[in-house]
């Protein structure tokens, strides 16, 4: 369940990170699903399906930094645009390519490692530390916050922003590919219309009950996963709490987080921000 | 005077241009996947003004956009992103259905108003919430709102589920019907063109009067220009973005309310995704109230042009949804170019972000370190 909640999210926080506002995970992640299923449909090959939804979630990743970055255009108009657009493109495609509206014919599933777990979940959870290290340990890392945290200083010194910005948009695009794909053709084995439902923006919040920290970014991803879990033996398991809470938490609890009423919430300072501002 | 009809006549030409450009694009895509646009794009202009019916369809669709367009222009006008429109919607159609499903023995005259009311009053608290969250904490309206959205979806559901005390329907999949009496009255024989669309557009009249003819309004556009130059004016920020949150929230339920009303009779579980097609609307429209209205009959007639297209040229009809997608893009395109242009000018500086809000929505304005206390 977190898998592909944690691939996002680490996009989200990678893309945050460099001062890049990114609620167009959604839509990535939608395009990632779409792609990975269409590609394993073609190929007939789930690691070639995986490879063409990254970089069809990475095309679109890179619209977006064209947009924010070198347009300067809104990053919030941005990400809604693209949302709207992968949620087009895909749902046009779908009955274009197979004839049916709401799902596409079953494909091959990822590689697993045991008959519920796909290899692509142990690559999700290694992901984290190695984002920390990223991040926190390697010159590029300070690099990347440096632009996020306050972007006309970093370039005051000479680090290129915008070259930064655009390597973290579009990897965002790639981890957001792969958080698709993970859902498509990781645990099930087709595409169906608007598949995501929302797990781009938990993505999101998780990132940000996280505090925009790699290691609070997993700890809330295994939360709002454990969440989802939970709501979905609910009734199976008879207990006393209502399904509708449950499903509401993770965003109650960012909610309250992102209003600093359960401890303070520090976003990137630059986030939003264009050097040029 | 001159000014703001140079600029009035410079936002037409870009919003056509968007638009233009995004029908372009379409073209190329209608032809990718293997028709003919010209085939597409004739169906899609006859489903949408052929003939009386389908003038009365595409008016239909628009009312609940310009509801949301509305919506949007208000929050955006004050700086604020509202991507919460979808949630106010939501519950405004929600606590309508609910309210017109009870068969109180009133009049239409007592009932449509309180039925009204309850949706207005609860799309109200839903945009006041983000607004007071953000006057008193920083928190971005853009992540509460998105956070609002699902827990008004799931607000929803959990109300209708409560089948012993509430009228809704068995299933947990709607409200009951909505009576009669609390009904939206129909204008056309023959059509399902009912009279939401004559409140939208007396909503954007009131909404004009009030952005540019009233201290209130005056007061929302200096703080969505520039927070710091309304603070040394004297302007609450924090109350001014409050009340405009709950003004814009207000308009979006109203819109759910008489959605429901006058529509679809009943609220649905599953949201209709207005609120994000209302950001397109109230992008394309520049956030003024008469743009507004011509975006949203615009994509209204989208919408309903769009289920002939799909029947007589076998174009899917999602296509309608990439070109809103375009169209957003396309906007902010030529807000861009037109930025570059302003920033290459030797006097640029002279009159920083003059139309900033009227060509965006909005340009981030700068934004506070959360737990910064309000100006």
């Amino acid at each position: 369940m977190t898998a592909p909640l944690l691939f996002t999210a680490m996009g989200g926080l990678l893309s945050e990170r460099s001062g890049i506002i990114n609620i167009a995970l959604e839509g990535l992640m939608l395009l990632g699903a779409f792609g990975a299923a269409v590609g394993t449909h073609y190929t007939g090959n789930s690691l070639s399906g995986l490879a063409i939804g990254v970089a069809a979630a990475a095309a679109g990743a890179v619209v977006h930094a064209v947009w924010c970055i070198s347009l300067r255009g809104d990053q919030v108009v941005a990400g809604t645009a693209i949302n709207i657009l992968a949620g087009g493109i895909t749902a046009f495609l779908l009955p274009t390519l197979f004839g049916s509206a709401g799902r596409s014919p079953s494909v091959e599933q990822l590689p697993r490692i045991t008959s519920s777990l796909s290899i692509l979940v142990p690559v999700a959870f290694a992901l984290v530390p190695l984002t920390w290290y990223l991040l926190f340990r390697t010159r590029p890392g300070l690099r990347i916050m440096a632009a996020g945290e306050y972007p006309r200083a970093a370039e005051s010194v000479g680090i290129a922003v915008t070259r930064y910005r655009y390597a973290c948009v579009v990897g965002s695009g790639v981890l957001a590919g792969l958080g698709g794909a993970s859902l498509s053709i990781g645990d099930l084995s087709f595409f169906t219309v608007q598949m995501t439902q929302g797990r781009g923006f938990i993505a999101l919040a998780a990132v940000i009950f996280g505090n925009w920290s790699p290691f609070g970014t997993l700890a809330a991803a295994l939360l709002f996963g454990a969440a989802q879990a939970i709501q979905i033996q609910s009734q199976a398991l008879g207990l006393p709490i209502s399904q509708d809470i449950l499903v509401a938490l993770p965003y109650l609890l960012t909610l309250l987080a992102i209003a600093g009423l359960l401890r303070n919430s520090l976003p990137p300072a630059g986030l939003g921000r264009h050097a040029a501002d | 005077m001159r000014s703001r009809v140079i600029g009035a006549l410079r936002g037409l030409v870009g919003s056509t241009g968007a638009v233009a450009v995004a029908l372009l694009l379409g073209a190329v895509i209608i032809v990718l996947s293997g028709d003919d646009p010209r085939d597409a794009y004739r169906a899609l202009f006859d489903g949408a003004f052929g003939d009386r019916r389908s003038v009365a369809e595409s008016l239909v669709l628009a009312t609940p956009l310009i509801f949301g367009g509305l919506a949007f222009a208000i929050a955006a006008r004050a700086g604020l992103f509202n991507i919460g429109i979808e949630g106010q919607f939501f519950l405004g159609s929600l606590a309508a259905g609910l309210v017109g499903a009870i068969d109180l023995g009133l009049p239409l005259v007592a009932h449509l108003p309180l039925a009204l009311l309850a949706g207005i009053a609860a799309g109200a608290i839903w945009g006041w919430l983000p607004g007071a969250l953000k006057a008193r904490t920083g928190a971005s309206e853009v992540i509460t709102t998105i956070m609002l959205n699902y827990i008004a979806f799931q607000i929803s559901s959990f109300v209708l589920r409560q089948d012993a005390t509430l009228a809704v329907n068995p299933d947990f999949s709607t409200t009951d019907p909505v009576e009669a009496t609390a009904e939206l009255p129909l204008l056309l024989d023959r059509t399902r063109l009912h009279a939401g669309i004559l409140m939208a557009v007396v909503a954007a009249m009131i909404l004009w009067y009030l952005l540019f003819r009233t201290t209130f309004g005056y007061r929302i556009r200096t703080v969505g220009l520039s927070r710091g130059a309304s603070a040394y004016a004297g302007i609450p920020w924090g109350r001014t973005i409050a009340l405009a949150m709950l003004v814009s929230g207000l308009l979006g339920g109203l819109g759910g309310a008489v959605n429901t009303l006058g529509l679809a009779g009943r609220h649905y579980s599953q949201p209709a995704g207005y609120g994000f097609t209302a950001i397109a609307v109230g992008l394309v429209g520049r956030n003024h109230p008469l743009g507004i209205v011509l975006a949203g009959l615009l994509f209204g007639a989208l919408n309903a042009g769009s289920t002939r297209m799909q029947a007589q040229a076998g174009t899917s009809r999602e296509l309608v949804l990439i070109l809103q997608g375009l169209v957003i893009l396309s906007v902010a395109a030529f807000a861009a170019v037109g930025r570059i242009r302003r920033d290459t000018r030797p006097t640029a500086n002279i009159r920083p972000g003059a139309d900033r809000a009227a060509t965006v929505g909005t340009e981030p304005a700068i934004e506070p370190r959360p737990g910064t206390p309000a100006l």
